[in-house]
């Protein structure tokens, strides 16, 4: 773990939210360079019984142990950041996430993650997303369980 | 014994390092040949080429592979099929100077988003059994074989002195250089190479290279195994998986090859530029989260491997203890998977190739060796697998720590633990009975349980000792028996009873004594016994499934067809049916698991372009299984008689074993065979055991009646031309050479069937000549 013992996450405030997706919109420009959110966007809004949920990474750390290339590490800010050019597209961090915290769109074959740059936090009229900083020992998972656990 | 989140950097295995001279190393090589060749594209899974290598002349060339080729042999195995059956002659044997061996993909070999996706299948003529074994493989070679340009390496004829062959997908250049100087031993040989061809010095670069090699071991014995690196990034080791039946590094070793290297430039997630790269990410995400949720309920894959099955083993009375007299044992808690999860180092990922999240292939790190050449040196164990702690319970080995010793001697020997494991529990045997003694075994008291005398002959066979026993145990069962015989040491039918062999090629670990399906699910094969054409020991004597001759022969059909076609592709069985969907068990026929088998229409469909279904996929296989079993008969074999099995593997041959299971034996003969409890209890065992053996001999064979009628054989085993046509095999010198060889058989009036029907009972067909009304 680097001597950084704490990480940006991303914060929602569900009741300030209107639904606009700009946030998704503002993620996919960063990821893909298009506006077009949805499956090209990190954080994803879900509307829920009248309410919406937020889903993303929460920078838990469990990927960087089923990558088998090393392609997901924990950078200087606490940040899990995913390197395309390393990335074999396998999958298994899409998959083995707890949350479905990180993507991927038909567009390319390798996965794709939130990197709290903040972008959506900026994006969002509303003020319904924040950045927060919390303690890294709070938020990580390890894939390994104890055997029958 | 870290768990979780290590800094890949930051790893330590703990174990011995070494200090090569890379550039001495490399300055002793001599180019004897080399080729240039144009890099292209993988188009929808296939190279569309392979590579021929010729030892003798120095001759390397490429071969195209065609669209006919594809469509009867779809890949991986059929192809090396393909390219043996073009290559050699009827009398060809494994040191012949036109035996091949061949190391293929497989369309589907290299995705990296489905698990199990990275096999090499790797064919050849066998010094065990004298006809094709096909052994399948993990590590990276493969899937770099195929990404450097070619779906298959065959390589032809013997070098004069040692040799590594250099596929370099980066400078597209292929090249056969001399190695006088490079360790021959495997976990040496494949560090030396990884770092002597990487092309930076950091591990991104290490990891693009896979080494196939043998040790010395299989110089000197008929097991030699081959093994298959991947270089593990955490732990900055080249570890190992093996292509460990019948014999291939003894051929690896006996063309003077030292070592295959494969080396890549760059490859992502669609090097194999699939049709339907979407769906294939789809497809593999969905089972990687089945793996997440359900594998520590299941097969607990990723914790412990394939060792998890030594308790389920021992509980059924399945695990082979004491050269398979007994199915469970007192001790056998000791080498259960918890004793092994405490060694296996805990980190993650284990996959033997890029996005298997099975990850059964657990280590055990900074492994202190207690014996032989590498005696304290702290190494890393590749393993075990279940197999492998199935043979030291065979041996009676019941210490974790001499089961990993044997472990890695096997493999860096380049030995493999089945037949090494099966062999020296038959021998043990022999010794209790005073067939063998001490004297015999060159000075070794080879009883069961003694680790340190096991491990001395594997020693000395790596050594090429010129003692008599310690020549003729590694050759194996058969040869063994042969010699017992010769020798006149004891009783012949004792000593072929006893041997755990078929067509020449040792058991692999699992009793099939009250299982009639698994008996010819080890015996009704094309290589031998080993459990990758069918496992149907659960469904037939558990859950009794398949209670007629007729069900075990539809089961002896569809399974090894489909087991078949895994090897076809490039691709590991395991998460196929070791992980299955969590409403599996309300399917229709959940020990197909039709969920997967869908994903696996789906995933062939994904990378080719094709639009097959299911059916198609048995059709697959079912042309390369039974071209398999034709070039058997060509070369001499794969009849009725070279599908016997050792009565070892049906019944209890003596009377220690009998009495074990008593109560089971004792009721069979009331229930099944119909004699009255009040004669049995009165019977002498030995004619109670006569009673069972002549029922299980004759149960055999009116199996093998009904599964050569499934297969549409003829009586004695051989493929009908009728049944190849159908298959749409119409090589017209292979249907020629079946028609000759039954009509030989004919002759010999050997088309007829073999078991005793009583009278209500019937043979398959009323017409033992059936076949002849398809044309």
């Amino acid at each position: 773990m680097g001597k950084n013992e704490t990480v940006k996450i991303l914060k929602f405030h569900a009741e300030k939210c209107n639904g606009c997706l700009d946030c998704e919109k503002a993620c996919s420009q960063i990821q893909f360079k298009t506006d077009s959110g949805g499956d090209k966007s990190a954080i994803r809004i879900i509307k829920k019984s009248g309410s919406y949920e937020m889903n993303v990474c929460n920078q838990c750390g469990l990927c960087i142990d089923v990558c088998p290339v090393g392609a997901l590490t924990r950078r200087k800010t606490g940040v899990v950041t995913l390197d395309k050019n390393t990335c074999i597209g396998c999958q298994a961090c899409v998959g083995f996430c707890p949350i479905e915290g990180m993507k991927k769109s038909d567009e390319r074959i390798e996965p794709f993650k939130c990197i709290s740059c903040g972008a959506c936090v900026r994006a969002c009229s509303e003020e319904a997303l924040e950045l927060v900083e919390v303690k890294i020992d709070d938020v990580k998972k390890v894939v390994y369980y104890k055997q029958g656990a | 014994m870290t768990e979780g989140q290590i800094l890949i950097e930051e790893y330590e295995t703990g174990n011995t390092k070494h200090e090569w001279n890379f550039k001495k190393l490399k300055s002793s090589h001599k180019i004897l040949a080399e080729y240039k060749y144009k890099r292209e594209e993988i188009q929808r899974g296939y190279a569309n080429r392979t590579l021929y290598v010729n030892l003798d002349t120095g001759e390397i060339k490429e071969k195209k592979v065609t669209e006919d080729m594809k469509k009867k042999f779809t890949g991986g195995r059929g192809f090396g099929l393909k390219l043996l059956w073009d290559s050699i002659k009827p009398t060809t044997r494994w040191d012949s100077e036109e035996n091949e061996l061949i190391i293929t993909t497989g369309p589907l070999c290299g995705v990296t988003q489905y698990p199990g996706s990275g096999k090499s299948l790797c064919v050849t003529i066998s010094p065990s059994t004298d006809i094709i074994c096909d052994s399948n493989v993990g590590g990276f070679f493969g899937p770099y074989l195929k990404f450097a340009g070619f779906d298959a390496i065959e390589i032809q004829g013997k070098a004069k002195e040692d040799v590594v062959i250099v596929v370099d997908g980066e400078k597209g250049k292929i090249s056969i250089e001399t190695a006088p100087k490079e360790e021959t031993n495997s976990h040496l040989i494949s560090e030396q190479l990884t770092y002597m061809y990487a092309s930076e010095e950091n591990d991104k670069s290490r990891q693009k290279i896979s080494v196939v090699s043998a040790g010395t071991a299989a110089e000197n014995s008929y097991w030699g195994c081959l093994n298959f690196s991947f270089y593990d990034i955490r732990r900055k080791v080249p570890r190992l998986k093996q292509a460990g039946r019948g014999g291939l590094g003894t051929v690896l070793r006996d063309k003077k090859i030292k070592a295959i290297v494969a080396k890549v430039e760059k490859f992502d997630g669609v090097a194999n530029n699939p049709a339907d790269p979407a769906t294939l990410a789809k497809l593999g995400t969905k089972l990687h989260k089945e793996i997440r949720d359900l594998d520590r309920y299941q097969c607990n894959m990723r914790s412990v491997g394939t060792v998890h099955l030594v308790e389920i083993m021992d509980e059924y009375d399945l695990l082979p203890t004491e050269n398979y007299r007994f199915g469970s044992f007192p001790k056998a808690s000791k080498i259960y998977s918890p004793e092994f999860y405490k060694l296996f180092t805990k980190i993650i990922p284990d996959g033997c190739w890029h996005g298997c999240t099975m990850a059964c292939a657990k280590t055990v790190d900074g492994f202190t060796v207690m014996t032989g050449p590498y005696k304290g040196q702290k190494v890393t164990v590749d393993g075990p697998e279940y197999e492998t702690v199935g043979c030291g319970a065979n041996m009676s080995l019941w210490d974790p720590l001499w089961i990993l010793e044997f472990n890695f001697y096997c493999d860096t020997y380049g030995l493999d633990t089945i037949s090494t494991g099966t062999a020296i529990a038959f021998y043990m045997e022999m010794y209790e009975y005073g067939i063998l003694n001490k004297e015999r075994c060159d000075g070794l008291e080879l009883c069961f349980g003694n680790a340190k005398a096991a491990l001395e002959l594997i020693h000395r066979i790596a050594r090429g000792d010129q003692g008599e026993f310690t020549k003729i145990a590694g050759k194996g069962v058969r040869r063994v028996k042969d010699w017992l015989i010769k020798k006149k040491w004891g009783d012949k039918q004792l000593i072929n009873d006893c041997g755990m062999e078929s067509k020449g090629l040792e058991y692999s670990e699992y009793v099939t004594k009250e299982s009639l399906a698994m008996q010819g699910g080890y015996g009704l094969t094309l290589k031998g016994p080993q459990h990758d054409e069918a496992w149907l020991i659960f469904m037939d004597m558990v859950n009794n499934a398949i209670p007629t001759f007729g069900d075990k022969a539809e089961a002896l059909h569809y399974f090894p067809m489909w087991r078949t076609w895994f090897g076809l592709n490039g691709l590991c069985k395991l998460p196929w049916n070791d992980i299955e969907p969590a409403n599996n068990a309300e399917t229709d026929d959940p020990s197909k698991v039709p969920e997967h088998v869908q994903n696996y229409v789906e995933y062939q469909n994904a990378v080719t372009g094709w639009n097959v279904d299911k059916e198609e996929l048995i059709l697959q296989s079912e042309r390369c299984y039974n071209w398999q079993r034709s070039m058997n008969v060509w070369l001499g074999r794969g009849r009725r008689k070279d599908d016997w099995i050792p009565y070892r593997s049906m019944g209890p041959v003596t009377e220690v074993e009998y009495n074990s299971r008593k109560e089971r034996y004792d009721k069979q003969l009331v229930e099944k065979l119909g004699h009255e409890e009040d004669e049995i209890e009165e019977m002498d065992i030995k004619k109670k055991m006569e009673i069972l053996y002549d029922y299980r001999q004759n149960q055999y064979q009116k199996l093998a009646d009904a599964v050569y009628y499934r297969r549409g054989w003829t009586p004695n085993g051989i493929p009908t031309p009728q049944k190849m046509k159908q298959l749409g095999m119409d090589d017209p010198k292979m249907l020629k050479m079946l028609q000759e060889k039954i009509d030989e058989d004919e002759k010999a009036g050997l088309n007829k069937w073999s078991g005793k029907y009583g009278k209500e009972e019937e043979p398959p067909s009323n017409d033992p000549h059936y076949w002849e009304k398809w044309d």
